[in-house]
């Protein structure tokens, strides 16, 4: 089964409906990828303060070309700058924001995630591909809200909200709500329960291509 | 006292073959590239490197792993768009790897450099890193015990430094150069301004007491 024939979100859309649940306020940390987009798309008058976890509190917007400090960058490696009120700081420091629970969201990128708040996004079952974890484990452990931004299904069309991840697992039980292009998910003690399905899907053309039953 | 080196010949040249070895940075940001140059031309072999990446394209720690220097590395992240030595040298079996989360990395750091014999830390609780390690439930969580990381020797960067070995850092560069000088026995700092007067003590970052070589280096990145 694939996703072809449902309606799906464009990773910008994707990104916009992410940033509508950033209230005014919070402190954010973006992970790599798709995810660092979420910021281009956070509503004007909403004050939100992003965390990089390589030792920046207050993430502002790109340089312009030339005016790029090399040693100004964020957890992509990407130049970035210091918006107004940010901080510098070490790397345990940066870590105790993560793990001691100082961070209000985290938004990631996941390869699997299971009924039961599972997550997979660090290491797949390519025993030849070298395994990086960077900070993805203690982001899980120690942020209240893990938002997780994906598509809903690989593009070989296997699924990948799963009853269970068969990926090796970056934390158990920890992720709140999953956005991919075809729905928004909350995950709960009883599995997936439908938050909202992007407009024109119906839940069991949905369901038709998810693993893990969907409570509606 | 006087930690400075006159050149960054010899601010590495105590470093032996087999050593285990902190480098500070995160990506391109804060890595002592001229240390790492030095100690190429210095020799060492066999080197244990500790640190949060392992090297892109052709600078720093990527320039130890193409010379056949390294034997182990011990990283959070080492896979990065341009880390081709080091996955040239990992997949011809010639390094051990070991991955570390990242705020594991620079707690066990930090516990070393704290003279602490490890920590809980719930990170990796119940994944394939906690495999073999002992666990512990506390108030109905599952934390892992994380041992400290030690090191021979650190090579660190930062923006400005004095004669006593106290030094400040440039923006992002900072990420894993303080912890790093703390838990070594020899830290080596790379400095790019050597100050004749001593630094403001309101702005020290990492006090001298943890850094036994500073060296001037101008360059920036």
């Amino acid at each position: 089964m694939t996703a072809q024939g449902l309606n799906r979100l464009e990773d910008a859309q994707l990104a916009a409906r992410v940033a509508q649940d950033i209230p005014d306020g919070s402190y954010v940390n973006l992970g790599i990828g798709k995810p660092t987009h979420v910021s281009g798309y956070v509503p004007d008058g909403r004050e939100v303060i992003y965390h990089s976890e390589n030792g920046l509190l207050g993430v502002g917007p790109t340089p312009p070309e030339g005016a790029e400090d090399r040693e100004l960058i964020d957890a992509s490696k990407r130049f970035v700058t210091a918006a107004q009120g940010a901080s510098y700081f070490e790397q345990s420091d940066s870590f105790a924001m993560m793990r001691g629970g100082h961070i209000d969201i985290a938004v990631l990128g996941a390869y699997q995630v299971a009924e039961n708040g599972d997550l997979a996004n660090w290491a797949t079952l390519d025993d030849s591909f070298p395994p990086a974890v960077g900070g993805a484990m203690d982001l899980v452990v120690g942020v209240p809200s893990i938002f997780i931004m994906m598509r809903h299904v690989n593009r070989d069309g296997s699924p990948k909200l799963l009853k269970r991840c068969s990926y090796p697992l970056t934390g158990l039980g920890v992720v709140n709500r999953v956005y991919t292009d075809l729905a928004v998910l909350d995950v709960t003690k009883d599995g997936f329960r439908l938050v909202e399905l992007t407009p024109g899907n119906s839940l069991d053309a949905v369901q038709a291509v998810t693993e893990a039953r969907i409570h509606s | 006292m006087n930690k400075t080196a006159e050149s960054l010949a010899a601010a590495v040249a105590p470093i032996p073959d087999g050593a285990a070895l902190m480098i500070g940075g995160f990506g391109s940001s804060g890595i002592p590239f001229g240390l790492i140059d030095a100690l190429l031309e210095q020799g060492a072999t066999g080197l244990t490197v500790i640190s949060n990446n392992a090297g892109a394209g052709e600078t720093g720690i990527a320039k130890l792993l193409k010379a056949g220097r390294v034997a182990k590395v011990i990283c959070s992240y080492p896979r990065t768009p341009g880390s081709i030595w080091f996955e040239a040298r990992y997949e011809a079996g010639e390094i051990e790897l070991e991955v570390v989360p990242q705020g594991t990395l620079a707690e066990r750091i930090r516990t070393a450099g704290a003279g602490l014999g490890g920590f809980l830390t719930p990170t990796a609780y119940g994944t394939l890193l906690a495999k073999g390690k002992e666990t512990r439930i506390i108030d109905g969580r599952g934390y892992v015990l994380e041992a400290p990381l030690h090191a021979d020797f650190a090579l660190i960067r930062a923006e400005g430094g004095d004669r006593w070995g106290n030094l400040h850092f440039h923006a992002t560069a900072r990420n894993f150069n303080p912890v790093m000088a703390m838990a070594a026995k020899h830290s080596i700092a790379e400095v790019r301004s050597l100050q004749d007067t001593p630094l403001d003590p309101e702005t020290v970052v990492t006090p001298g007491i943890f850094v036994q070589t500073v060296v001037e280096y101008g360059e920036r990145p």
